[in-house]
């Protein structure tokens, strides 16, 4: 082979490094979460709640308990104080002789109903309305962009508060009532990543190729969008929770005789100093949902992070 | 005794892939009014090499002895090494922006860097070594412009103020890393006009990173090149660009275009390897056109070569020591070479 | 001008002014950015037209408004004698196939969330030229073209590196067979070694594919490189336009000359023998650009006609008909440009505000 042979040899194929052989964001940021132990333990708290709230009639039956049936021979004492935890009521019973252990899985159910399914009302929301005035700009993003303000800015829980007391508390009324008051942060979030994603130049390639904009917006944006959203939304469930928690704490939840978190803690109020059960289980039920719940988001945030996907340094000239 | 002596530096990251071996083993020495060119391509280790002497890289492991003026930087304490930075090492980044501070004015920043190395300097004549030195890197009134933001500078001015608070405190080394990389081409022109002259002037010693062959050519007297965190040429500027030893050199040179040279480019093949698993070796064997089959079981020392015009020049590659320079011939030669060892 | 060959892009007038905007409510109009002012020129069919210039001086967006990319301000951009500039979306849709363009940034050029496939198959899939096994027949026959490994169809750009992402870049671009490919700044961010790779590359598709290029390029080696016709760029205009080495042998724009000689040379003996042509100052701001002569405030040849009358773009006597300069007193050949002119004077009035906007910090005064 001559030198000029070998000068016009073109590049070899598999002299790449390995290093970086067959991984996909997604599952380099798979493996990050799974190196993650806080995470890991929080994902499996959450995975955990989900199994005893599906098997709530399950514990039902295994204690023979309802959770809304009082048990005033059993579950109270003479001076009808509730009884502690024990072989009878694992852990105790509140003041009107219902089994607090069932209540509290029941609750769970409720929270996490309302929890999840706000969210992804509110995701879904958020990304729509985001993506829209991120890339449509003009006139359409000022007016969505006002009125994301004014969401975010709204005394919600006294709005809330004032809504349900008109049509009634019920389980929609408060989803649809948390969802409301927390697509905003998510659209905001959205549109704010859309008009960035929109100066990038794979939007411009994609443009000089003849793409539509609702092409570029669900094929070129929208996955770009994926990661954070998954991280407000796996942030927001907890949020939604609380919010139930205290709607319900208020009396402004869901119907009064389904078991939730909230109002349990309402109705322990003048008792736990005599029974410090009746607070400290749903307590620590809602405190240990929404922790799990808190970092996890913040694992998936670190796994998602697209920082450390550049496996190659860039090198930018004439930029200063 | 030069200046600095690095001997057997080694710096390594732990990261959550794998550790990172930024730089394996690199040697040099920089004298006093001499120049250093370093050049590489992006990720080779030029940077962390020199600022591990700063002490600038936090959570690194690191080996290897960095003499200055007979002292250990790398076994300093922080407290005598934050005194010699700045003071008789200094630094020039890439990105000037991002070096200044953007709430103080320019004039504020370079007096409180003098101030804070000399504190018995009154604020007044901190203010006016200031101006003495923006009207030495050829900032136009520098009286007035001594109170303007950082801001208010163009990519090319706020180069020149970094050279200045370069040599506020007449240091005795000054590191450039990729100083005219983010600057137009009649910019950086003058930003390296300057610095020469600076150095000329002061009889500083200089290390000019970059991984710009012409920026090497212009301002350094010796070279050395680095691949894959190892050193695998050095030797005087005319050395190597005449009578490269290398292939990693022969080919980064023919990768230039050349006006003499019409046709096609002599690129080298294959990517960037990785620092985490280094290909074992010859660091370069993956992408040469002479590989051997010894150079895939031992690695090449960074050994003398056979150059009368040099006795310093030195080069990590099994290729016979007289083969040198670039061209066709040399090449042949090389292929031959190669040819016979596989035999 | 003169019109040996072919002319496939013929550019007339164009001007991109971009407003300079104030105010949260009520937006209103403080200025403009001119960032491609008034600039003609033709694009003859398979050459590669390089452009040099500045950081800040319109090759951007001139790049852009000739693939179609930003609507022009004013002037016609036309592709083969049909004026495209104006064009609505669907109108523009039959050019799109036409023209194309590579970026500078292989990072921020690849969407990272897709596949390389799918990235190269857009093309395929926004014309309904080609689907499913026949789309992955013809993407994996690009990925071989460029220099990709066609199993790698199914990776993510964060799996390639620099270079090989430039060439799913490239892939993409030529997908549709392109006569045109605007090329801005493609080997800017890669290293030395990588850049002869795509460089060489490029060169063969046109030898291959018959391709049309204008080439936008920091280096000034590489577009000398490249180019059969090299435009030297300032401050939205072109100052002088001649075939590639004799512009860079014989300039004869005071601009072109100070430029081309602060290129870098990779060779101690050239870099210690040529005379380098150091300018004062910094290029004056887009929004406020000198009046007639737009460089006088830094040419060393400046004299007062320069400051009253715009020159304009034209053959010099006795230059080839090819070559066109802006300039009252072009550079004659041998002549040594040194510190006089206006420049040497106390310092020129000022020619812009100092503002914070990217290349347009005001003048040295
Ligand atoms: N703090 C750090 N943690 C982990 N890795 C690092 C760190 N700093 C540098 N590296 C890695 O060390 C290697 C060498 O980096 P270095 O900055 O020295 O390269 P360089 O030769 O200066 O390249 P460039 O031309 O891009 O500046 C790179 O692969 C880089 O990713
Ligand atoms: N979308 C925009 N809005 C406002 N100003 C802009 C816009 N795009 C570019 N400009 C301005 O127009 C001028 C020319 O920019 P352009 O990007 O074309 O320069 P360039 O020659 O490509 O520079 P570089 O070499 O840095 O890429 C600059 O002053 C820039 O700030
Ligand atoms: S040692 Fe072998 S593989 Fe390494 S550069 Fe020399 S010839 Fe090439
Ligand atoms: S017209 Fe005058 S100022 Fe402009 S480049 Fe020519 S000589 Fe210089
Ligand atoms: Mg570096
Ligand atoms: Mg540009």
């Amino acid at each position: 082979m001559s030198v000029t042979d070998l000068a016009a040899e073109p590049m070899p194929a598999g002299l790449e490094p390995e290093s970086i052989e067959g991984r996909s964001p997604w599952r380099l940021a798979w493996s990050r979460l799974v190196r993650d132990r806080v995470a890991i333990a929080s994902l499996i708290v959450i995975l955990l709640m989900v199994a005893a709230a599906l098997a709530a009639p399950l514990f039902a039956a295994l204690t023979g308990h309802s959770p809304t049936d009082q048990y005033r021979e059993t579950g109270l004492t003479d001076q009808g104080i509730p009884v502690g935890p024990g072989a009878e009521f694992w852990l105790g019973t509140d003041s009107l002789g219902r089994d607090l252990f069932v209540r509290t899985v029941y609750g769970a159910r409720i929270s996490l109903l309302v929890g999840v399914v706000a969210t992804l009302l509110a995701t879904f929301a958020g990304v729509v309305i985001g993506l829209v005035a991120g890339y449509f700009g003009g006139i359409v993003d000022t007016i969505l962009a006002r009125a994301i303000d004014v969401v975010l800015s709204f005394p919600y829980l006294i709005f809330a508060m004032a809504l349900v007391s008109v049509i009634g508390p019920s389980l929609v009324m408060t989803t649809l009532v948390i969802a409301f008051f927390s697509w905003a942060s998510i659209a905001r979030i959205v549109r704010g990543q859309t008009l960035a994603i929109k100066e990038k130049e794979y939007i411009e390639a994609a443009r000089s190729l003849g793409a539509s904009p609702m092409r570029i917006m669900f094929v070129d944006v929208l996955p770009n969008l994926v990661a954070p959203v998954i991280v407000l939304a796996t942030l927001l469930v907890p949020t939604a929770i609380v919010f139930e928690a205290t709607l319900s704490w208020l009396g402004l939840g869901v119907d009064v005789r389904i078991p939730s978190w909230g109002a349990m803690l309402a109705e322990s109020q003048s008792f736990f100093r005599v029974a410090w059960w009746y607070l400290i289980f749903p307590a620590g039920a809602l405190l240990l949902t929404t922790l799990a719940f808190n970092l996890l988001g913040d694992g998936v945030r670190d796994a998602l992070d697209p920082r450390s996907e550049r496996l190659f340094a860039t090198r930018r000239k004439g930029k200063p | 005794m030069s200046l600095l002596e690095v001997t057997g530096l080694r710096v390594s990251f732990p990261t959550s892939d794998g550790i990172v071996q930024a730089v394996r083993g690199v040697s040099f020495t920089v004298d006093r009014g001499r120049t250093l060119g370093i050049v590489g391509e992006s990720g080779s280790g030029k940077s962390v090499s020199t600022q591990t002497l700063m002490g600038l890289t936090a959570g690194a492991d690191i080996s290897g002895r960095a003499l200055f003026d007979g002292a250990d930087l790398l076994a300093m304490d922080d407290e005598r090494l934050r005194r010699l930075r700045g003071a008789e090492i200094s630094m020039i980044f890439q990105d000037p922006l991002s070096s200044l501070h953007p709430l103080y004015r320019v004039g504020w920043q370079i007096g409180e860097l003098i101030r804070v190395h000399e504190p018995e300097v009154s604020k007044a004549a901190a203010r006016k070594r200031s101006i003495e030195l923006l009207g030495l890197v050829g900032i136009p009134q520098p009286d007035r412009r001594v109170d303007d933001y950082p801001h208010q500078f163009s990519g090319g001015m706020r180069q020149r103020v970094m050279i200045a608070m370069g040599v506020a405190l007449r240091p005795r080394l000054i590191i450039a890393d990729e100083p005219t990389t983010a600057l137009d081409a009649t910019v950086s022109a003058q930003i390296l006009d300057l610095l020469v002259r600076l150095q000329r002037e002061f009889e500083t010693a200089l290390i000019v990173i970059t991984h710009d062959l012409g920026v090497i050519a212009d301002v350094a007297d010796d070279v050395f090149v680095m691949y894959a965190g190892r050193q695998v040429e050095r030797a005087a500027l005319r050395s190597t660009y005449y009578r490269s030893h290398h292939p990693y050199t022969v080919g980064l040179l023919g990768s230039v275009p050349n006006a003499a040279v019409p046709g096609r480019l002599r690129q080298i093949p294959g990517a960037p390897p990785s620092l985490i698993h280094p290909p074992p070796a010859c660091p370069f064997h993956p992408r040469c056109r002479f590989v051997m089959p010894r150079c895939t079981t031992d690695e090449p020392p960074l050994d003398p070569v056979r150059d009368d015009a040099d006795p310093e020049h030195r080069s990590a590659c099994w290729l016979p020591g007289g083969l040198l320079g670039v061209g066709p011939e040399v090449d042949e030669a090389r292929t031959r070479a190669a040819q016979e060892s596989r035999e | 001008m003169s019109t040996d060959g072919d002319v496939l892009v013929r550019v007339e007038g164009v001007e991109k002014h971009f407003p300079v905007k104030k105010g949260v409510f009520f937006q209103h109009e403080v200025g403009r950015v001119r960032a491609v002012d008034g600039v003609d020129l033709e694009i003859r069919q398979g050459e590669t037209l390089g452009i040099v210039g500045e950081s800040g001086c319109g090759k951007s967006t001139l790049a852009r408004c000739i693939a179609g990319l930003l609507p022009v301000t004013a002037g016609q951009v036309s592709f083969e004698d049909e004026p495209i500039s104006g064009l609505s979306r669907s109108g523009m849709r039959p050019f799109r196939r036409q023209i194309q363009m590579i970026f500078q940034d292989p990072y921020g050029s690849l969407n990272p969330r897709r596949r390389v496939g799918s990235i190269i198959g857009d093309p395929f899939d926004i014309h309904r030229l080609a689907a499913g096994a026949e789309r992955k027949r013809r993407v994996q026959e690009l990925m071989e073209l460029v220099g990709l490994r066609p199993e790698h169809y199914n990776r993510f750009p964060s799996e390639f590196s620099g270079g090989q992402r430039q060439r799913i870049g490239i892939a993409r671009a030529l997908a549709l067979r392109p006569k045109l490919v605007v090329c801005d700044e493609p080997v800017s961010a890669l290293d030395v070694s990588i850049q002869a790779q795509i460089v060489n590359l490029l060169a063969d598709l046109q030898a291959e594919l018959g391709i049309t290029y204008v080439f936008i390029a920091h280096d000034l080696s590489v577009v000398r490189h490249v180019s059969t016709r090299v435009g030297v760029m300032y401050l939205g205009k072109i100052v002088e336009m001649a075939e590639g080495e004799r512009l860079y042998t014989r300039p004869q724009h005071p601009y072109s000359a100070a430029l081309l000689s602060a290129g870098s040379v990779a060779d101690p003996d050239e870099a210690a023998r040529r005379e380098r042509i150091i300018l004062t100052g910094d290029v004056p701001s887009p929004i406020a650009p000198p009046p007639a002569c737009r460089f006088h405030p830094r040419c060393p040849k400046a004299q007062h006609i320069c400051t009253t009358t715009e020159p304009p773009l034209e053959v010099k006597p006795g230059e080839p008909a090819d070559h066109v300069t802006a300039c009252h007193f072009p550079v004659r050949p041998g002549e040594r440009l040194g510190q006089t002119g206006l420049g040497a004077e106390p310092p020129p009035p000022s020619t812009g505000e100092p503002t914070a906007e990217s290349g347009g910090e005001g003048g040295t005064a």
